[in-house]
């Protein structure tokens, strides 16, 4: 399993991928595989505020239900509607296709994107997962 | 990988979805060892079992098998079993895994009075499944049993791939298939012939989720989901395993007579729900509105297409006449009644 090393990770297995202050997230290989098979996912709205930490949708496979959460504060710009018809974009290609939703993210005083400080590298994200496993 | 009642199980090979489709289409190869054996033989073996199961297994052929339960001296299901009679004098009995040691310890309790010795055999046992339109051809290249001879719900003694095996025309998919009880040192070996005789055929090995999945459209009741010891063979729709005409006593049949005649408690309905969103084991089920019962199993059926779910509804008026719901996390998912099972194939 690669994580791709430019994007950012959180605990919860979200990955977030960064241009100037949008966010876009999606859920990772490793947690879209220990998922299973995708069959629905819970949008957030469009338009909608979402804190770092904080759930903002639903992750249904066959055999459960996680919750999304969203890795950055901001407001919800787009989401991945293609989802609405195929769910398993999320397991086929998880930092692609599968991508769920964006983010405009707040900006700090210097105008970049206010990033929580816990993100986690790719190498730091592996680590976890692999004592996880 | 998960953990299941002491084992280490596959939940999945790939894709639970895929292999839920290769079973309804080709075939799909289970590994099942963790089920547990226990042998029941001697001369009253079959009384024995008699006294202490639901069925009428004395009058059964050497060579058939029966789904049966064992209930409680009140009626509450303790498991749901299949046995098979290998012998005029020797018996098969199979129980869930999370159940052997209390089906094993009742067994042997229930048998005391008889002619007839209780062994718990699980550890001499591997279980391999073969399921699926595709599994008589595939299996029918390993074996020199007759395959096309062998009755639904029956089984034979000999080889498949070499090896000294039991194998039964059962399953738990809703498919035409077999099972393969093999010695343990054996069954990498027929594993692997299995694999590499069914591969041309589309078989792939196939985990719990899609045994699951299968078991759910084919309406089949899964042990602590649909059966348990506060529900009775009758709230599950399966009054017809309970055999009153047998002679002689069983446990639970005062109880079982009185349940009998009764309307049950509650009773299990199939729903199919038109979301993306599943509803799943626990969930409120609601009758305009008010909760009238909790859904025991649910999944996305890949054959529908939907979700579907297996329910238990309270007995009283309305359920047939109000507009059933299931509350998933708080929002009230409109769902329809439906005959079980979702799926029966094409004989």
């Amino acid at each position: 399993m690669s994580n791709p090393a430019e994007l950012r990770y959180t605990a919860e297995h979200e990955w977030v991928s960064v241009e100037g202050t949008l966010a876009s997230v999606g859920i990772t290989e490793y947690a879209a595989q220990q998922l299973g098979d995708v069959v629905y996912v819970s949008l957030p709205a469009v338009g909608a505020a979402v804190t770092a930490g904080e759930p903002c949708g639903e992750v249904e496979s066959v055999k459960s239900v996680s919750d999304l959460y969203s890795p950055v504060d901001g407001e919800v710009t787009e989401t991945n509607t293609e989802l609405e018809d195929d769910p398993s974009l999320v397991n086929a290609e998880p930092y692609g296709l599968g991508w769920i939703f964006r983010v405009r993210v707040a900006q700090d005083g210097n105008g970049d994107a206010a990033l929580p400080t816990d993100l986690l590298s790719a190498a730091e994200y592996e680590e976890l997962t692999k004592s996880a496993s | 990988m998960t953990s299941f009642a002491g084992w280490q199980m596959p939940l999945r090979y790939g894709s639970e979805t895929a292999e839920h489709q290769a079973v309804r289409h080709a075939a799909g190869l289970f590994d099942l060892s963790h089920m547990g054996e226990i042998t029941v033989t001697g001369a009253e073996a079959g009384r024995a079992l008699d006294y202490a199961l639901t069925g009428y297994l004395s009058a059964m052929a050497p060579g058939r098998a029966r789904y049966t339960m064992i209930c409680a001296a009140d009626g509450g299901v303790l498991d749901d079993l299949v046995v098979y009679r290998l012998g005029e004098q020797e018996f098969l009995v199979i129980a869930n895994a999370a159940n052997t040691s209390v089906v094993f310890d009742e067994l042997r309790s229930r048998a005391s009075e008889f002619d007839a010795v209780v062994t718990d055999a699980t550890d001499d046992y591997a279980l391999i499944a073969v399921q699926g339109p595709a599994a008589a051809g595939i299996l029918g290249g390993l074996t020199e049993i007759d395959l096309g001879a062998m009755k639904y719900y029956s089984g034979a003694a000999g080889s498949v791939a070499g090896f000294p095996v039991w194998v039964a025309r059962t399953g738990y998919t809703g498919e035409d298939g077999f099972e393969v009880f093999a010695r343990p040192a054996d069954a990498v070996a027929i594993w692997d012939a299995l694999v590499a005789a069914g591969t041309p055929a589309g078989l792939i090995p196939a985990g719990l989720a899609a045994r699951d999945t299968l078991r759910l459209e084919a309406g089949m009741p899964l042990y602590g989901n649909e059966l348990g010891p506060d529900l009775t063979p009758f709230e599950a729709g399966l009054g017809r395993v309970v055999k009153f005409d047998k002679a002689g006593d069983f446990v639970g049949r005062s109880a079982l007579a009185v349940l009998a005649a009764a309307e049950p408690a509650r009773r299990l309905v199939g729903l199919t729900i038109q979301s993306r969103r599943i509803p799943r084991h626990g969930y409120p089920v609601l009758a305009d509105g008010v909760v009238c019962g909790t859904v025991t199993s649910g999944a996305p059926s890949p054959t529908l297409g939907q979700p579907i779910a297996m329910a238990y509804l309270n007995a009283g008026p309305g359920a047939d006449d109000a507009v059933l719901a299931v509350d998933i996390r708080g929002e009230a998912v409109p769902a329809q009644l439906t005959d079980l099972p979702f799926y029966s194939r094409s004989r």
